[in-house]
């Protein structure tokens, strides 16, 4: 139970039940879809990006306790950062939830809030489903200059 | 509550003893996450009675050898034991002939088999080819495939809200284009338990060949191919507890006469020149390369062990436990079941109210119960109830009802966990 506990930590409990940012983001330029064909978990995320800077972030879908948590503590988290911090805070947030804990390593330093889900690596089967919203979020910054509309 | 009625776990008049039954299998013997292991994911795969455990030991230890091409003792030893096994499936299915027995790896590529076999040879543009709404992807994409290349269309018999197919739309689809009837025998994602002698009835009316899905049927009731009448019928060994990588299609003998060769290579001839190849007789023409030799041996094994405990005792039994775990979910409060069909078998699909069907599977494998959360390869089913994903409790002979109680509890607990 420690263990589930653990993974489900009150934090991502309340961000599953009110999730922050759930909305469509009206005049977003960058938007990324991401899919977990395995268990379904789906994700749309919205960026507005202006002089390399996150001005805001928004995402919609349907998934699980742990990706909706993490899409939205995640947008929590970007809103207001450089794009190069975004994605410093992607490698952090993927590195802490792929090491192996037994090497004490890793234990979510640099990712604030986001170290609630360092709980989630024991849970093989269920890391997909934080790491999702991240690699939306990269395909989003990714996506350039491509604008919304053309999707 | 005081509806329920609880199934008896001691041996009942008809000798039915699950506790002795359970000690068949090993596998079942073990704790996850420090609790006992309540196994709930048979239509996924069975675990395995210690008999199949022994045969392929003894055959690897024993017997192994190429089959019909030694001429030394090992060799025919197990070109033996292996045409021994299509024997005692033709038995089980009731076949006319072994010679309408194929092995192949299991249902997904008996399927494929008729699609790439039978299609290429009776399915052209503008034909039809007739599937339901609630197929395991294996039973519609081939089709797809089929129906893309040949330029033919697929027709879907849809569901109503319980999840049984509507006959009359069936009966409405059927026409002079149609080329075949693929549908299964029970749904792997709702458990219904579809009308399959009205199905064959109406499709024989029209000439129709029906093409039956029983890879959950299989496990759970007799099958006699003649008495359904179906021209093809497949199953997977690893959910009727035999091994992994060994199923059979059964064909009726006129039709795999027709029907071109599946893959070319060894055994699958008679006589190859560069100039012309005569093909095997019937089976082999279908079974190219070295096939599944200790899984046909395992699979046989584990139909001589549920023809032991009688497979219409392990229907009754698996119908008790089905109607036991129906009403312990629907007390619990947020529980919708998914799937209510008026026969069902085995399967209780379900999602809870505010939790996710991940969260829910994750709670449950730490109290010990393994289920399986997600579209269980029937994204189409999904979608006709509105729901992206379900739990799946799915039934086997050794299940008890005691393990039921501990999945109720558990699903409670999920609640509880997610919900607050």
């Amino acid at each position: 139970m420690s263990e589930l506990r653990e993974l489900y930590q009150q934090v991502i409990l309340d961000h599953n039940r009110k999730p922050r940012n759930f909305r469509v983001l009206e005049g977003a330029n960058r938007r990324a879809e991401g899919y977990n064909p395995l268990c379904g978990d789906q994700i749309t995320l919205y960026l507005n990006v202006e002089d390399g800077v996150i001005k805001d972030a928004a995402f919609q879908g349907k998934g699980c306790a742990i990706s909706k948590a993490s899409a939205s503590l995640m947008t929590a988290g970007v809103i207001g950062k450089r794009v190069d911090e975004a994605d410093a805070l992607f490698q952090s947030v993927h590195a802490m939830l792929t090491s192996d804990s037994s090497h004490g390593d890793s234990t979510g330093d640099g990712v604030g809030k986001l170290a609630v889900f360092s709980g989630v690596r024991e849970f093989p089967s269920r890391i997909k489903c934080a790491v999702l919203p991240w690699h939306t979020l990269r395909a989003a910054l990714s996506g350039a200059a491509a604008p919304v509309s053309t999707e | 509550m005081s509806t329920i009625t609880r199934p008896s776990r001691a041996p009942d008049a008809t000798g039915w003893d699950v506790e002795r039954i359970r000690q068949d299998f090993p596998a079942l013997h073990q704790q996850v996450h420090g609790k006992p292991l309540v196994y709930l994911d048979n239509a996924a795969t069975t675990q395995k009675p210690q008999a199949v455990i022994d045969a392929l030991t003894a055959y690897y230890t024993r017997d192994n050898a190429n089959i019909h091409r030694g001429v030394h003792l090992l060799s025919e030893r197990a070109t033996d034991a292996y045409e021994s096994a299509r024997r005692r499936i033709q038995r089980h299915l009731n076949a006319a002939s072994p010679r309408e027995i194929v092995f192949v790896r299991q249902a997904t590529e008996a399927i494929n088999l008729v699609a790439a076999s039978f299609g290429r040879k009776a399915v052209g543009a503008g034909d039809e080819i007739v599937i339901s709404a609630i197929e395991h992807h294996a039973n519609i994409v081939p089709w797809q495939m089929l129906c893309e290349e040949k330029g033919a269309r697929l027709k879907v018999v849809p569901v109503d809200d319980r999840g049984d197919l509507i006959m009359d739309e069936y009966a409405r689809l059927l026409g002079p284009r149609t080329r075949l009837v693929a549908i299964t025998q029970v749904s792997n994602a709702l458990g219904t338990v579809t009308p399959i002698e009205e199905i064959i009835r109406l499709a024989r009316r029209e000439n129709i060949p029906v093409l039956l899905d029983g890879a959950q049927a299989a496990p759970h009731q007799a099958v006699d191919v003649r008495a359904l009448d179906c021209d093809f019928f497949v199953f997977s060994g690893h959910k009727t507890y035999g091994p992994t990588g060994i199923g059979v299609l059964y064909g009726k003998e006129a039709w795999l006469e027709r029907m071109p060769p599946y893959q070319g290579g060894g055994d699958m001839i008679k006589m190859v020149t560069f100039e012309k190849t005569t093909y095997n007789d019937l089976p082999y023409k279908f079974e190219a390369g070295t096939p599944h030799i200790a899984g046909a041996i395992g699979l046989a094994t584990a139909l001589d062990y549920m023809a032991g405990l009688g497979l219409d005792r392990i229907a009754a039994w698996e119908h008790e436990l089905l109607e036991y775990g129906t009403e312990l979910l629907q007390a619990v409060p947020g529980v919708r079941l998914i799937g209510t069909a008026r026969r069902k078998a085995a399967v209780l699909s379900f999602v809870l109210d505010g939790v996710h069907p991940h969260d829910v599977g994750t709670i449950l494998d730490h109290e010990g119960v393994a289920v399986r959360a997600g579209h269980h390869c029937a994204m189409p089913v999904m979608d006709r109830f509105g729901v992206p994903a379900t739990v799946r409790a799915s039934l086997g002979l050794y299940n008890t009802p005691a393990e039921l109680e501990t999945l109720a509890t558990a699903v409670r607990t999920a609640r509880e966990i997610i919900s607050g």
